[in-house]
């Protein structure tokens, strides 16, 4: 759903977000809605800004969101409160399952299928009966390695490998989803007993208010308004939304977080509907477009694999089955050739199989906390930092400044003297002794860079939206855009190649980089770089979408997602028609992927037999008059199938979806209650623990997500779970004023005089436990570090009874760090690195801490206090050698 | 006719029915005069705030080549005209006394920064990707093709561009490099 959708809800559930502190314009559409009349739910371990305008605040221990929400589809499928048509017509839960699997119920909290020694599953049991599964944009899982080509795996046969670690999965899965082999078995009464409705019921049937209090602490009182108005305001006439950022998917659990979400608004037939769906607010400009265009190591535009060398030796292993099957994802290989035609022009044929093998290959998990485990090592030589912090940003920020100490060389482009650029004049590690500036043997290029208003370009911002934004002047003295940087970084690198007769040299010289420069620098042109990413059909003009790809060459494209953006030869992004002068939708404002739609899936804003489910939700609906799809959105359907067209046995691709199946990048069209392929760690989302907690998991004798990802060093100890050394949750988050690792706001007076110094929140009982005074010192502790900051004593921030204790919360935003016109220390350095095994995303919203009164232990001091801690507490030694080097420990 | 004492604005809040200082009581002939560094801009850019993903519209004020204010753009959509504290102080973002203008270069075990030619830095950097390249390429890994270095690392921030992003993805790749990566991931 898009923002200003917001608006169309008549409840609202915000969880895992501070949107009024993080999002503040955003949130503007919460209040409209409110102002219609909508309820708006904040839950949230502190009571914050959002809080304050919500009808509602629970409180929630930090890292228990699965519970809560498990809680809640356990209510409306124990009171039968589903949207039963949209249930049926639309989702996977009449799918019956094999006869072998096993549900976390049967198993102590683990699924059929878990392998202990490499940590990971196999998926083989949680199959449909029937029919066999693979990830839908190409083979991201081979059944055996070295196996032949074959993307699919065959039911009852292969065992997880490596690679069901690796973070594609999930990811691909953003913009797709994964084959099923077949058509599974269906029970439309839901009656079955491993039918998938059958199967949630049970996996949720313990999630009851009373578990709910026990593992949340969140009265049942409360859980019950929140589910009453939840349900009261779903169905037929009316529509519910939820809103999260990254407190929901900061966590060893955090794809399943997001699941359980999407399992609820499914039930309730949220998806797909004006009011309804998932706002993801994501926290940069254009994080979103990172991802569609990534830089990201997992994968190519659009979210196509990067191959891996296993199994992808060439293009038709790589396309493998998802070419020519059912979903959008069937037109693989017309996505790929046409990247690489993009990329590697007249170079690329079908005799050369279009270069695919230019591509370098993966071998496992090469995300960042890892690479910075072998810089650490000193295998990796050169590191680029282009425009982020890792020095205050990462979690676990002393390992980050241990990984730079420890590079040959380092590019930093920045607009300020960040952290990261300046570790080995003033890192924390020289004060402490465990760094020598003179030792330190980095090599530190410093290239000052151009802001948003001195270069053309476009963001996509959290909907989906690109928006391009105009250069208004030249930058200063050496700065330039990244684009600048790397177009002529690239073109100097291929002029000194340029002789080359080395054949790993032709990816390079064969690139087509011949982009149009202008203006006193020779910035290239971004319209250029837009207009190749949009791509060129053959007669070299700019393609109306990813619907005209082909995949003999003909076609070009750099991201098949984003076809269109340059439609007409039109700047698509740039277009800034007032939105007062449009309908609510506002479709000529910037465009959104795919295809300008706003909403994705809105073909379920209409009933099977294609009529607005009510007039009050009318969105995008079949006018048979006219033989097509209208609405005020783009439909997310081929405009003139009919609603009641059914694909021939033998049809591929789109043409393989029926005309009732809104999801089409699925390739059974329906939304999954059950996800029997493509997650690292179960297919139904189940409440674990987060790794560092103070209490035993209530749910099941299994404590924290058994597939979670750990890195073992001397430089990354764990705070073990209910350790007595470190009783309090710790959670970080965002202000206002401040954005990120700071780099964009402790430099800006304005927002330094807002927001000065770095503090933490504690409620009144902890402050009295620990002898904390409000405007006082206190010092938090982990494995890792010790930092201080200034107290806040408050009672937005209370206890929760859960597990028949008291469990105390402290907050602690990160903005901090050592540079800027406002210092502190680093909140991060608290933090440990323990990743989500599907996305390899850290768990930095929940950890545990020890807090006390008083300001830290400066110089080698430091080191010696915290190695007591963590003898204390059992996590192992976390003394440095010279250079900081300590080994990766093997997982045991 | 005004005194001296019935001119001053303490006086005026109080015989002129502006008891809170908040209207005629404040104005001078200073004050009347005064104009807003948005009236007198050469011209106005539209623009895109570079924080959050809400994606605010902004109007970038350009006077004499200078940026002299960045306001809320009311045609977009999205923020109808509104920014947050960060958006507002955007401008800062520009024009800001401590941001560095030019390239910055520390030696190996150097205690101090030194200047360094924007072209020199340009290749000698060339000069070390390539070098690193060389050093640490792997044809194969366990007898598979893999045809990449582990020697080159990247870590972006999520203020890119998509054209910028796509730039990276594209020369890194076409150099091996896989360990690409992102606060997207963050």
């Amino acid at each position: 759903m898009f923002q200003q959708d917001l608006a169309n809800a008549d409840c609202i559930v915000i969880e895992g977000s501070n949107m009024a502190e993080a999002h503040p314009v955003g949130f503007q559409w919460v209040m409209e809605a409110k102002a219609r009349g909508a309820t708006v739910v904040h839950v949230d371990p502190r009571f914050t800004r959002t809080s304050a305008l919500a009808d509602l605040h629970v409180p929630i221990r930090a890292g228990t969101d699965i519970a809560f929400l498990g809680g809640l589809i356990n209510f409306v499928l124990t009171h039968e409160l589903d949207f039963r048509e949209y249930v049926v017509a639309y989702t996977n839960a009449a799918a019956i399952l094999r006869e072998d699997f096993r549900d976390t119920e049967d198993l102590d909290g683990l699924f059929s299928g878990y392998d202990p020694e490499d940590r990971a599953y196999d998926e083989t049991s949680w199959q449909y009966e029937g029919t066999s599964v693979t990830a839908a944009a190409g083979q991201r899982q081979s059944p055996q390695p070295g196996a032949s080509g074959s993307a699919t795996r065959p039911v009852g046969q292969g065992a997880g490998d490596e690679e069901s670690h690796e973070a594609s999965q999930s990811e691909q899965a953003g913009s797709g989803g994964i084959t099923v082999g077949g058509k599974p078995k269906r029970d439309e009464t839901l009656q079955h007993p491993r039918c998938v409705y059958q199967v949630l019921k049970r996996h949720y049937a313990r999630y009851t208010p009373e578990m709910v209090q026990e593992v949340c602490g969140i009265e049942p009182a409360v859980f019950l308004q929140v589910a009453e108005a939840l349900t009261a305001n779903s169905g037929r006439e009316r529509t519910s939304s939820f809103v999260y950022s990254v407190g929901w998917t900061h966590h060893t659990v955090g794809v399943q977080y997001i699941r359980t979400a999407a399992v609820l608004q499914a039930l309730l037939g949220n998806m797909g509907r004006p009011g309804g769906g998932i706002l993801a607010l994501r926290g940069h400009a254009s994080i979103q477009g990172s991802t569609d265009i990534p830089t990201l190591y997992n994968i190519l535009p659009g979210y196509i694999p990067m191959p891996h060398a296993s199994k992808d030796r060439d293009l038709d292993d790589f396309v493998g089955e998802a070419s020519g099957s059912v979903g959008y994802w069937g037109n693989m290989r017309a996505y790929t050739v046409s990247l690489l035609k993009a990329w590697w022009g007249a170079a690329a044929s079908a005799e050369n199989d279009f270069c695919f093998g230019h591509l370098p290959r993966l071998t496992g998990d090469h995300s960042s906390y890892q690479t910075i485990a072998q810089q650490i090592q000193g295998n990796v030589p050169g590191y680029f930092l282009v425009g982020e912090n890792p020095a205050v940003g990462h979690a676990n920020a002393k390992m980050a400044r241990l990984g730079l100490a420890n590079l040959e060389w380092l590019v930093v482009r920045d607009l300020q003297m960040i952290e990261s650029a300046t570790f080995w004049q003033n890192g924390q590690e020289l004060e402490t002794g465990e760094l020598r500036t003179e030792d330190i043997g980095t090599e530190v290029f410093f290239f000052p860079a151009a802001t948003h208003v001195e270069k053309d370009g476009s963001f996509t911002n959290t909907q989906r939206l690109l928006q391009w934004h105009h250069q208004a002047v030249e930058p200063p003295g050496d700065a330039r855009s990244d684009l600048w940087f790397y177009y002529h970084l690239g073109r100097i690198i291929r002029q000194k190649l340029a002789d080359s007769t080395d054949p790993r040299d032709r990816p390079l010289l064969d690139l087509t980089w011949d982009y149009p420069v202008h203006g006193p620098f020779d910035e290239p042109s971004a319209d250029a770089v837009l207009r190749e990413i949009s791509g060129t059909g053959p007669d070299g003009a700019a393609v109306s979408g990813y619907t005209a790809l082909e995949d003999d060459g003909s076609t070009s494209c750099g991201c098949w997602i984003y076809s269109g953006c340059y439609a007409d030869e039109v700047n698509q992004p740039a277009r800034r028609k007032p939105g007062r002068e449009q309908d609510w939708v506002a479709p000529e404002w910037g465009w959104a992927w795919p295809m300008n739609r706003r909403t994705l899936y809105n073909r379920a804003s209409a009933d099977p037999d294609g009529r607005p489910w009510s007039e009050r939700k009318k969105y995008v609906h079949w006018d048979e008059d006219a033989g097509k799809w209208v609405g005020p959105d783009v439909p997310d359907f081929q405009a003139e199938k009919r609603p009641d067209y059914v694909p021939p046995e033998d049809a591929r691709a789109e043409d393989g979806i029926g005309g009732a199946d809104p999801f089409i990048m699925q390739n059974d069209g329906k939304a999954w209650l059950f996800v029997p392929s493509g997650l690292a760690d179960g297919p139904m989302p189940t409440h674990y623990e987060p790794a560092e907690s103070p209490v035993p998991n209530a749910l099941y004798p299994q404590q924290a997500n058994p597939s979670r990802i750990e890195v073992r060093g001397a430089w990354n100890r764990a705070n073990p779970a209910q350790s007595e050394a470190f009783p309090y949750v710790v959670t970080t988050y965002r202000l206002t004023e401040h954005h990120t690792a700071g780099g964009m706001s402790r430099t800006l007076p304005y927002l330094s005089e807002l927001q000065p110094e770095a503090f933490c929140e504690v409620s009144p009982q902890l402050a009295a436990e620990r002898g904390l005074e409000h405007l006082g010192w206190a010092t938090l502790v982990s494995a890792r570090s010790a930092i201080e900051v200034k107290v806040l004593v408050t009672e937005r921030v209370r206890p929760l009874r859960v597990a028949g204790r008291e469990v105390h919360q402290v907050g602690l935003p990160y903005h901090w760090g050592p540079n800027g016109l406002v210092s502190g220390d680093p909140a991060n350095d608290l933090l440990g690195a323990v990743l989500d095994p599907n996305v390899h995303i850290q768990e930095s919203k929940v950890a545990t801490c020890d807090i006390r009164p008083g300001r830290r232990p400066r110089g080698p001091a430091l080191v010696e206090f915290v190695e007591s801690y963590r003898q204390r507490a059992g996590s192992g030694s976390g003394l440095l050698p010279e250079g900081g080097r300590a080994p990766i420990e093997v997982q045991t | 006719m005004k005194t001296w004492l019935g001119a001053w604005p303490v006086v005026r809040q109080f015989t002129d029915g502006d008891p809170f200082g908040r209207g005629e009581a404040v104005r001078s002939r200073q004050t009347d005069a005064l104009v807003p560094r948005t009236a007198s801009a050469d011209r106005v850019v539209r623009s895109i705030c570079p924080y959050c993903a809400v994606g605010c519209g902004q109007q970038v004020f350009v006077e004499d080549e200078q940026v002299v204010q960045i306001e809320g753009d009311p045609d977009s959509p999205i923020s109808r005209g509104r920014l947050c504290p960060k958006g507002a102080a955007s401008k800062q973002l520009v024009t800001s006394p401590s941001r560095v203008t030019t390239v910055r270069y520390r030696r190996p075990h150097g205690t101090e920064w030194e200047d360094l030619d924007l072209d020199t830095a340009m290749d000698m950097v060339a000069d070390r990707v390539l070098e690193t390249r060389r050093k640490t390429w792997q044809d194969e890994v366990d007898g598979k093709r893999v045809n990449r270095t582990m020697g080159i690392a990247s870590l972006g921030g999520a203020t890119l561009d998509n054209e910028e992003n796509y730039l990276m993805k594209k020369l890194y790749t076409a150099m091996g490099a896989v360990q690409v990566e992102n606060q997207a991931r963050i």
